[in-house]
């Protein structure tokens, strides 16, 4: 038992797929708790390799995890509390980076290269319909006839 | 003295990748058919050569021959054979092996099936494919060597990783492997073209089956890990945009993009130099990929396998090969003529569309995966990006191809007139927007997400139906009926392929919006409502595994008083790696899996339980293998049977 407990505490071993939230962490306001579950889902474990505060076993996360209920019980709004963090940890526990600064290359990226290449499609795409001679629709009798092949 | 023998089969290989590489590609260059012959058997010689050496590490594995440092280091005398077999691919040497037998693989497969290709073009792709070959054995043999022996065999090895030790697992990698590696063709035949200096629709009919085959693979491979990691992980969760995900991820797209584009160089003969680039670019994105996993330069939840030293190699590699390629095709895009005209409202331009969202969400996913190491070089900033940032600057993309490609689907080629194209498709929306209401209307205060996710759904499957139905033609119900059977496979494929994609974007909707999670402490005989269901925890025992020591909880769901399912939960410790894994226990079930876990003996008594419902979970898995087997059916189409027999019929005829 005591090895297993050794186990887990160094357990910020990468995949390590225990246990994050302990029951007794929960809490009881169930509106408040998913706040709480939101904003970790949100909050990187400073020392695991990729995985939120609301994956984590690691100890750091489970103090993450109680002082965004704190927060949360004080009365701050989302945000208070996300800056909060930050503001001790910095903008690594962001999973989604704040678009600011040099971040707006990375939120523009998509969107900018959508753009270029849309307008670029599109210059092809009409380069290419230059030649289409535009669909002449059928004369009254060619309908009729049309109609006539097609229900034989 | 056997793992010797695949250590110089390693070797020899390597020689005959450098002449397959050299002689063929010369010969093509001065039309000299002896020389390019070579390429056939050398491919052949390459394959058969790999493969032993691949039986050997394979026979070190399962006798487990400790004087090798990496049976040592992933393998334990008392593992299960299936993971003492899955435990050659479950390390960075041995992946690299099963790696460089694929490519070899898919060389030998272009000599075999190769007959109905042009004598040089086929000289070329087997000679760009060997020179792939080249690359990576040199990386294997130079860096990650599998054959290295120790002075002092330990008389037991370190074991596993036990999260590997499992059956998804097992067979996660090849599928994968098979399909980055399959893109390995599509590049080749990309660069054999722009040496050739053509393009035309034959060419385009000779890339969509590898390509095609090797999406097929990619896409099990994907559906198997994200499977994994929904039972393995304990958490529910079934992608977590992590870079070795997204590394996978990125060429899947490309290939999508890929496949569509050579629709049109096949049928119209457009897009040809936008075909080609894609071609270079998805296989470049599997090396991108191979460099993420195997250099850890992004450091992942996957971090298992990964040697910083090694990146430099691969980084070569990729500089090579990429910068290789797109050197050739800076010279000779412009001498590809595009023939077909087509007008802004066709499929033509309907694929185009698919292409630049396809492009540009592969482009995306890049860099969102890339951009903590682009901030740390160049801002010296250390950030993340994760879930919530490819949740919001990809979802966008994903609805937008589903929005357009019911319409897209049934655009006709060169010139077509929008609402001609909408009408039948007019009941499939009205239909798919009535229970995106309905849902919406249903639940209170949840996401959008679910509701969108119906009617995407709904939209995209019947838009696949319809599709299907309107090309059996006119006439009365019963005659389509009949012709509905007779319709060539690739349109089978094609709707298939589609409804897939429906389902699964559906269920990955359904899965995030309507998820049910509960964590508690259970006493032990103690029970719990979990939505429509009581839980009860019977008993926990501990119990022993071959290689690992259990605790195992027996949970019993009822419904009414009525039993679903006895589920056993178990959280295991594995001695030898001194590492725990969770063990969920699922009911899978056609509309929700119960999704049951056990953690740890709290101190007042009582044992941490987690559960969750999880909706439509198999519709995920299904949906994804429904879009494989439409590929499959695609490649079974009629039109790639013919031409394989024509040319078996001219090859009994001396050609030379």
């Amino acid at each position: 038992m005591k090895r297993m407990a050794l186990a887990l505490l160094l357990a910020f071993a990468p995949l390590s797929p225990v246990f994050a939230v302990q029951p007794d962490e929960v809490l009881a306001d169930a509106g408040l708790e998913a706040r709480a579950r939101a904003i970790s889902r949100n909050l990187r474990c400073p020392v695991c390799q990729g995985e939120s505060i609301d994956d984590s076993n690691a100890p750091i996360s489970r103090d993450l995890r109680l002082v965004v209920r704190e927060r949360i019980m004080a009365g701050d709004t989302d945000a208070q509390v996300v800056d909060f963090v930050v503001s001790r940890y910095g903008e690594f526990v962001l999973f989604s980076p704040k678009a600011e600064g040099a971040n707006l290359i990375l939120w523009l990226a998509g969107p900018g290269l959508l753009l270029v290449g849309g307008i670029g499609a599109f210059a092809y795409i009409r380069k290419r319909g230059r030649g289409v001679v535009p669909a002449e629709a059928l004369s009254a009798d060619e309908q009729s006839r049309l109609r006539d092949l097609l229900e034989k | 003295m056997i793992v010797e023998f695949g250590h110089f089969a390693l070797v020899l290989a390597l020689a005959v990748a450098v002449v397959q590489t050299v002689v063929p590609m010369w010969g093509a260059y001065r039309r000299n058919a002896a020389l390019m012959a070579v390429a056939e058997p050398a491919a052949m010689i390459q394959f058969v050569l790999i493969a032993a050496s691949f039986a050997a590490l394979t026979y070190a594995f399962v006798t487990s021959d400790f004087s090798l440092v990496l049976v040592v280091q992933n393998s334990h005398t008392l593992k299960p054979m299936l993971y003492k077999i899955s435990g050659v691919w479950g390390n960075h040497e041995g992946s690299l092996l099963l790696w460089a037998l694929i490519l070899a693989l898919f060389g030998a497969c272009a000599a075999w099936f190769g007959d109905n290709l042009p004598p040089t073009l086929k000289a070329r792709v087997i000679a760009v494919q060997g020179s792939i070959g080249v690359a990576f054995l040199m990386f294997m043999l130079f860096t990650s060597n599998p054959f290295l022996r120790l002075a002092v065999p330990p008389l037991d090895g370190l074991d596993l990783n036990p999260l590997l030790q499992d059956p998804g697992l097992a067979f996660h990698p090849p599928f994968l492997y098979l399909g980055y590696v399959g893109l390995s063709m599509a590049f080749s035949f990309a660069v054999a073209a722009l040496i050739e200096g053509r393009v035309d629709a034959a060419w385009g009919r000779w890339v969509r089956p590898w390509t095609l085959a090797a999406w097929i693979f990619l896409t099990i491979g994907i559906a198997l890990g994200s499977w994994w990691a929904y039972y393995e992980l304990g958490w529910g969760g079934f992608w977590f945009w992590d870079p070795v995900e997204n590394a996978s991820f990125m060429p899947w797209l490309l290939a999508i993009a890929l496949l569509h584009s050579a629709i049109v160089v096949e049928k119209r003969e457009s897009l040809k130099a936008w075909t080609i680039l894609l071609a270079i670019m998805a296989f470049g994105f599997s090396l991108i990929g191979t460099f993420i996993v195997r250099s850890g330069v992004i450091t992942s939840v996957h971090s298992f396998a990964n040697d910083p030293e090694r990146g430099v190699f691969i980084l070569m590699i990729l500089a090579v090969f990429m910068g290789g390629a797109l050197t050739l095709f800076a010279f000779r895009a412009g001498s590809m003529e595009a023939k077909g005209l087509f007008a802004m409202v066709s499929r033509e331009s309907a694929l185009v569309a698919n292409n630049l969202l396809l492009s540009v969400a592969a482009f995306v996913v890049f860099i969102g995966t890339i951009w903590p190491l682009l901030a740390e070089l160049f801002f010296g900033r250390t950030l993340s990006v994760g879930e919530p940032f490819f949740n919001a600057a990809f979802s966008p993309f994903a609805v937008a191809l589903a929005v357009i490609l019911p319409i897209g689907a049934m655009m006709p080629w060169k010139r077509g007139e929008i609402m001609r194209g909408f009408r039948p498709l007019i009941p499939a929306m009205l239909l798919a927007f009535a229970a995106g209401s309905l849902v919406w209307a249903m639940q209170t205060g949840r996401t959008a997400l679910g509701p969108v996710g119906v009617a995407l759904g709904i939209w995209v499957v019947l838009g696949a139906v319809v599709d299907l139905w309107s090309r059996t033609g006119r006439g009365p119900v019963a005659g389509r009926f009949a012709r509905l059977g007779r319709l060539p496979r690739a349109d089978w494929g094609k709707a298939t392929a589609h409804a897939g994609m429906g389902i699964t974007m559906f269920a990955v909707c359904a899965m995030l919006a309507w998820k049910t999670e509960d964590i508690r402490i259970v006493q032990e005989g103690g029970t719990y409502a979990l939505g429509p269901y009581e839980v009860t925890l019977t008993s926990v025992d501990e119990v022993r595994g071959p290689n690992y020591f259990s605790t195992m909880a027996t949970m019993e769901v009822r419904r009414d008083g009525a039993m679903v399912a006895t589920l056993t939960p178990e959280k295991r410790m594995y001695p030898v790696q001194g590492m725990p894994t969770t063990e969920a226990a699922i009911d899978y079930g056609f509309w929700r899996d119960i999704y049951l876990v056990i953690g740890d003996p709290q101190v007042g008594g009582g044992y941490a339980v987690r559960s969750y419902i999880e909706p439509f979970a198999n519709w995920l898995w299904a949906g994804c293998l429904i879009m494989a087997f439409g590929g499959l059916l695609s490649l079974t189409d009629r039109r790639y049977r013919v031409a394989a027999g024509a040319s078996r019929r001219a090859g009994a005829v001396p050609a030379e």
